[in-house]
């Protein structure tokens, strides 16, 4: 058994109307099966509605399934006796950056949960240096939060996170709010999570650019998982993507209509210098 | 423009009264504004007066920094001041048409503006020396005691700190509201005092929405950070009495002791 797994996952809410009458149910996730080993770089795409951050909420056990289950490292979501476990192991960093930072100070924010956890103060201090120093924020710790950027704001919620030493982090729309600059900042602050410390990511986004680094991605749909491969599998089939309402990198586009037109470039191109090496081959046997 | 309000004036510097423990700090304006009002002759409001000049002196807060906090009591001071003046019966000093100055009425007025005075310069040097942070670690570990009685002291404390972090990124989003309805012709300055009132709707409307939001946002943040009240939960940085601490509140001991003693030989 992996890291995550769900098994028929349905979620439902009820809408009601302004006077509290129930309008109908809807369903925001419906038979959903994964499997996440640990240790694995994950994104889940999907326009906005598509399920995909309800999806996440029920990793961190903020929802439980009404149908179906979910099991992190093994420990059923909707048992109540693993609900504080659950959360230590599986963390979230949320959308807005403002409004997940409860300290007046970065050290004291980082710091938050491990307090929670009842950690030994000593201890707290080093998991604080230590996790500031992961996302590269340990100049800044005596700092206020006001005073820094969006992308410093949201690699201090991650160092928040794991200072909690989790063995997966769920990421929902880390960089929405972001301008490009902080976009980048985050995305590589999480990639070094990845690759240095192993610690399984799951990222949900609707940036096409920032899932070229994962392994494995999903894409929903109207609460269903849709499409299920790695980038290079998932970015061959640029007409699916357009009839999910998905917008493709313009790498790939390019490289994908270069194709339509005849051209033989292989499927899937992510990078600039991928498709550049392709179109030097084609000039190569031409001569 | 709204960016320039500071809450609780903290003035940074290295002193020992910076260094000191809250608690202690919050004890002492306690004693003193309580010495304040057990004193009631010159003896004893020299003695008041010198122990606040050294506070001051060892804080290492510029005089014109306390200065400039009385500023906002002037008028408070000069009713104060006038109404024992003129409203004290006993032996007359001066008097024209109805009104009479008593010997009492100076000696009371000149007593309580000088109480005024202390007692306002006193609680600014703890606001002037601990943070906003500091003040509710303080306040949470001696009011801890009420928690036997079911006075819920963490969630308050807890309250009190995240009302400060949000304080900052409200006045900014009233900026941004302001200047958004000021962009589509809202008017917030002309007319008068209810026209005013009314105008400020489309402003407390939208920011008492967002508000609710960055609180839901901020309550699932917080849970998923597994915050579960006070119980088993570890400081950071705990509060911890050290040599410093306790010899200031022996100071404050025999401070006290004075001033009660002050008052005995005197009266």
């Amino acid at each position: 058994m992996g890291i995550v797994e769900t098994k028929n996952l349905v979620f439902e809410y009820i809408r009601r109307d302004e006077e509290g009458n129930v309008e109908g149910i809807t369903r925001a996730v419906d038979d959903v099966n994964i499997n996440i080993n640990q240790g694995d770089f994950i994104a889940i795409l999907g326009h906005n509605g598509s399920g995909k951050s309800t999806l996440a909420k029920h990793i961190n056990a903020i929802h439980y399934p009404t149908e179906g289950t979910v099991w992190v490292d093994g420990k059923d979501t909707s048992e109540d006796a693993n609900l504080w476990e659950i959360r230590q192991e599986a963390g979230m960093v949320f959308q807005n950056p403002d409004n997940q930072i409860i300290g007046q100070v970065v050290e004291e924010d980082v710091g938050f949960g491990p307090e929670n956890l009842g950690v030994p103060t000593e201890e707290i201090w080093q998991r604080v240096d230590e996790s500031l120093r992961a996302v590269g924020m340990y100049e800044f710790r005596k700092y206020s939060p006001n005073k820094l950027s969006g992308g410093q704001k949201q690699r201090v919620s991650i160092a928040g996170v794991i200072a909690m030493h989790p063995k997966c982090i769920v990421l929902d729309e880390p960089t929405a709010m972001l301008d490009p600059n902080g976009r980048r900042e985050v995305i590589r602050a999480v990639r070094a999570l990845n690759d240095v410390e192993e610690i399984t990511i799951i990222l949900i986004t609707h940036y096409m650019e920032e899932i070229i680094y994962a392994n494995k991605v999903f894409v929903m749909d109207k609460g269903k998982v849709a499409m299920e491969g790695t980038p290079k599998e998932i970015f061959s089939q640029v007409e699916k993507l357009k009839s999910l309402r998905l917008d493709v990198p313009q790498v790939t586009l390019l490289a994908h209509e270069l194709r339509e037109s005849g051209l033989s470039i292989p499927a899937g191109i992510l990078t600039c210098d991928e498709l550049v090496a392709s179109l030097r081959a084609i000039k190569r046997r031409r001569r | 423009m709204l960016r320039d309000i500071t809450l609780g004036q903290y003035y940074q510097t290295d002193s020992i009264i910076h260094r000191l423990d809250p608690r202690v700090k919050l004890v002492t304006t306690i004693c003193y504004i309580i010495s304040l009002f057990v004193v009631d002759n010159i003896v004893g409001y020299l003695l008041a007066g010198l122990f606040l000049a050294l506070v001051i002196k060892l804080s290492k807060v510029p005089v014109k920094f306390m200065v400039r906090g009385m500023k906002s009591i002037v008028f408070l001071l000069l009713i104060a001041l006038i109404f024992n003046l003129f409203l004290t019966p006993g032996e007359v000093v001066v008097s024209f048409w109805k009104l009479q100055i008593t010997k009492e009425g100076i000696r009371q007025a000149v007593f309580m503006a000088v109480r005024l005075i202390f007692l306002l310069m006193g609680s600014s040097v703890m606001t002037l020396t601990t943070t906003p942070n500091q003040l509710t670690d303080g306040m949470e570990k001696l009011l801890g005691p009420l928690r036997v009685v079911k006075v819920p002291v963490h969630e308050i404390a807890m309250m009190m700190s995240i009302a400060l972090r949000f304080i900052p990124i409200l006045l900014e989003e009233t900026d941004k509201i302001m200047k958004a309805q000021m962009a589509r012709g809202a008017d917030f300055e002309s007319g008068n005092l209810i026209k005013k009132a009314k105008s400020l709707v489309p402003l407390l409307v939208p920011l008492f929405i967002s508000a609710f939001r960055r609180a839901n946002d901020l309550a699932m943040a917080m849970e998923s950070r597994c915050y579960r009240g006070g119980e088993h939960r570890t400081k950071m940085k705990p509060l911890i009495y050290k040599k410093r601490d306790r010899l200031a509140y022996g100071a404050v001991a025999c401070y006290l002791v004075l001033c009660v003693v002050c008052g005995k030989i005197l009266l």
